[in-house]
């Protein structure tokens, strides 16, 4: 199988990758998390992580977020060495993560959401008494939305009155509202009903093509093969295999998450029925 | 990218019946409707009495001392905590400045003793809760309820102690005589004019603020406001540090009120200042309340007792009332809840 990393489809060749990781360990306590990791992200790449549960997907891209530090290896945002000390910093450097829980707060309204910790200010005064600029918060916020092609009643409306496809779209816009250069996300569409998954990945597809590159962790074959350009797999906290979505199969990949190259498709329908 | 002319949006979503539209209004203005028809009931049991500029000037001047406890402990209960320590740190606030003006201190320092007594409490409080990583508020406001009712005695040696110089009095005593109305000498007492203002200051400072905002966004979800960079540890030692600053100033105004400082002073305070939030619709679980609420509660908990007082009921049966006042409250909310969530 490909063991060397394949261009993304929408990538120039030769062109840097955008955010880069190489032998990333973590270890917490006894327990090794993560293993000698390579990951390259390209431009405007929309990039599939799978692997089962315990992989190490999620800690890998807590890694990348800055929400946690690796105890081994080296990240490498365009093309120069990053230390992350909080999800803070790798903000600051346009790196934004939608969390699976969907860090939003139900009793704010959804302008408010999307600028949280981020709000526009007004007046002279500065620090934790700084007054909150509403008007322009709620204009960005509309301006934003419709950018991304998300419609809302409005979006004074709270969050807690939306479906669960409308607060991840909200979680969407706020990861992507301060010039994101690159949005990971963590099994967006695991809580979503069955309609609602689609307009979430179209959500995704409109971000590659803003240039946006989007870190996809699915469990789910059919959002990888819908919205992805090349997919990774883990096994056991280490790469296991990678491909261009063009060039493999269901049936591999899902072979790859149990951890066999040789295609296992048909093992795991049965196995579901 | 066709498809997402939609995207996520809601699908034709059937508009909401009145009732579900009647929610938000009765959220937010539902508390003035109780405290109306309140008035209505008791202007019918005591028509010259209740209405009179006298008896509204003095719930006001009663219900002052509860009023800044409440919206301090309304802080606490917006991040889902909560402060049991007010009572007490009033009763200290109120004592240290007592005392300091037996020891013959100036009235510019005593004035400001309580209030700088009760902002040092509540910021051992925030420290606590934080940086001690204490499993709930609950404890260490419970810790503080003690000590700070302990030092509070040993200040004084559990003696009352009387007579505050007129500057220091001014808050909680004094009244600005506005006219004559008919019969009645029109006086606006001054505690009136610091509720009424320090209310105005807590409603900018929520709705308005950065940290205002924060506070409402650490009640709803802090594990989004972590997330989102918001300092929360910084936020909570803020909430609480304003929460001790509110009680002892509630110990300046009650110092100034009965013109002494008495160590039992505010025992069970903290309780009534919980009723109060509670009946002014806030949520236990953080998040949801607002400041008009608040004062809604205040108002609603002084007529209660203003209108049995008048009434000569029992102040045992005061204490039923608010109980089942605010069993009631919180089961309207529950009420609300289920009818306000469509899932």
């Amino acid at each position: 199988m490909t063991a060397a990393p394949a261009p993304a489809a929408t990538d120039l060749g030769s062109q840097q990758p955008i955010l880069e990781a190489r032998g990333i360990s973590k270890y917490f306590g006894a327990v090794t998390a993560l293993r000698g990791v390579d990951f390259k992200l390209h431009r405007g790449e929309v990039l599939g992580v799978v692997g089962d549960n315990g992989a190490g997907k999620s800690t890998l891209m807590k890694i990348l977020s800055g929400l946690y530090s690796p105890s081994q290896g080296q990240l490498l945002f365009e093309g120069r060495p990053v230390r992350f000390h909080s999800p803070h910093d790798a903000r600051g450097l346009g790196i934004e993560m939608v969390y699976q829980d969907l860090a939003l707060a139900e009793n704010l309204n959804i302008a408010e959401n999307i600028f949280l910790g981020r709000e526009p200010r007004r007046g002279r005064f500065s620090g934790p008494l700084a007054l909150v600029d509403h008007k322009a918060g709620r204009r960005r916020a509309q301006e934003h939305l419709d950018n991304l092609r998300i419609h809302v009643k409005s979006v004074d409306q709270k969050v807690g009155e939306l479906s669960g496809g409308q607060r991840q779209a909200v979680a969407i816009a706020r990861a992507t509202a301060f010039q994101a250069k690159v949005v990971i996300m963590d099994e967006p569409t695991a809580a979503l009903a069955v309609k609602e998954v689609g307009k979430v990945l179209d959500l995704i597809k409109g971000l590659k093509h803003q240039g946006i590159s989007v870190v996809l962790i699915s469990h789910r074959m059919d959002d990888i093969f819908y919205v992805c350009d090349r997919v990774i797999a883990l096994f056991h906290g280490a790469n296991f295999a990678e491909a261009r979505l063009t060039e493999t199969s269901r049936s591999q990949v899902i072979g790859w998450i149990m951890g066999t190259k040789q295609g296992a498709g048909e093992l795991a329908y049965d196995r579901v029925q | 990218m066709t498809a997402s002319n939609e995207s996520a949006g809601p699908v034709a979503e059937a508009r909401p019946g009145w009732r579900l539209r009647l929610i938000p209004v009765l959220d937010r203005y539902g508390i003035l409707l109780v405290i109306l028809l309140m008035c209505l009931v008791l202007y019918a049991l005591q028509p010259e009495v209740f209405l009179s500029w006298r008896n509204i000037a003095n719930i006001f001047k009663q219900t002052a001392v509860n009023a800044m406890l409440a919206i301090g402990m309304f802080l606490a209960i917006l991040t889902a905590g909560i402060d049991l320590s007010v009572g007490s740190v009033l009763a200290l606030g109120m004592m240290c400045l007592a005392v300091a003006n037996a020891a013959g201190w100036p009235w510019p320092i005593v004035l400001l003793l309580g209030p700088v007594v009760g902002l040092a409490a509540g910021f051992v409080n925030g420290i606590g809760i934080t940086k001690l990583r204490m499993p709930h508020p609950f404890i260490m406001t419970l810790g503080m309820l003690f000590m700070a009712r302990g030092l509070a005695n040993i200040i004084s040696g559990g003696v009352p102690y009387t007579g505050l110089p007129e500057p220091v009095r001014f808050l909680g005593a004094e009244q600005i005589y506005l006219g004559d109305w008919g019969t009645e000498r029109l006086n606006l007492p001054i505690a009136l004019i610091v509720t009424v203002v320090v209310y105005l200051a807590f409603w900018a400072f929520l709705e308005h603020t950065v940290l205002g905002r924060r506070i409402y966004a650490i009640g709803g979800n802090p594990q989004a406001a972590r997330v989102s960079g918001i300092n929360v540890d910084r936020a909570l030692i803020a909430v609480y540090t304003l929460c001790g600053l509110m009680a002892g100033f509630g110990g300046l105004i009650m110092a100034g009120r009965t013109n002494s400082g008495f160590p039992n002073a505010g025992i069970g305070a903290e309780l009534e200042a919980i009723a109060a939030v509670i009946i002014g619709g806030a949520s236990f679980f953080g998040g949801r309340g607002t400041v008009l609420g608040v004062f809604g509660g205040v108002i609603v908990m002084g007529l209660i007792s203003n209108g049995l007082n008048l009434n000569n009921v029992s102040v045992f049966w005061q204490q039923i009332l608010i109980g089942a006042i605010i069993v009631l409250a919180v089961f309207l909310d529950v009420v609300r809840r289920e009818v306000g969530t469509r899932k």
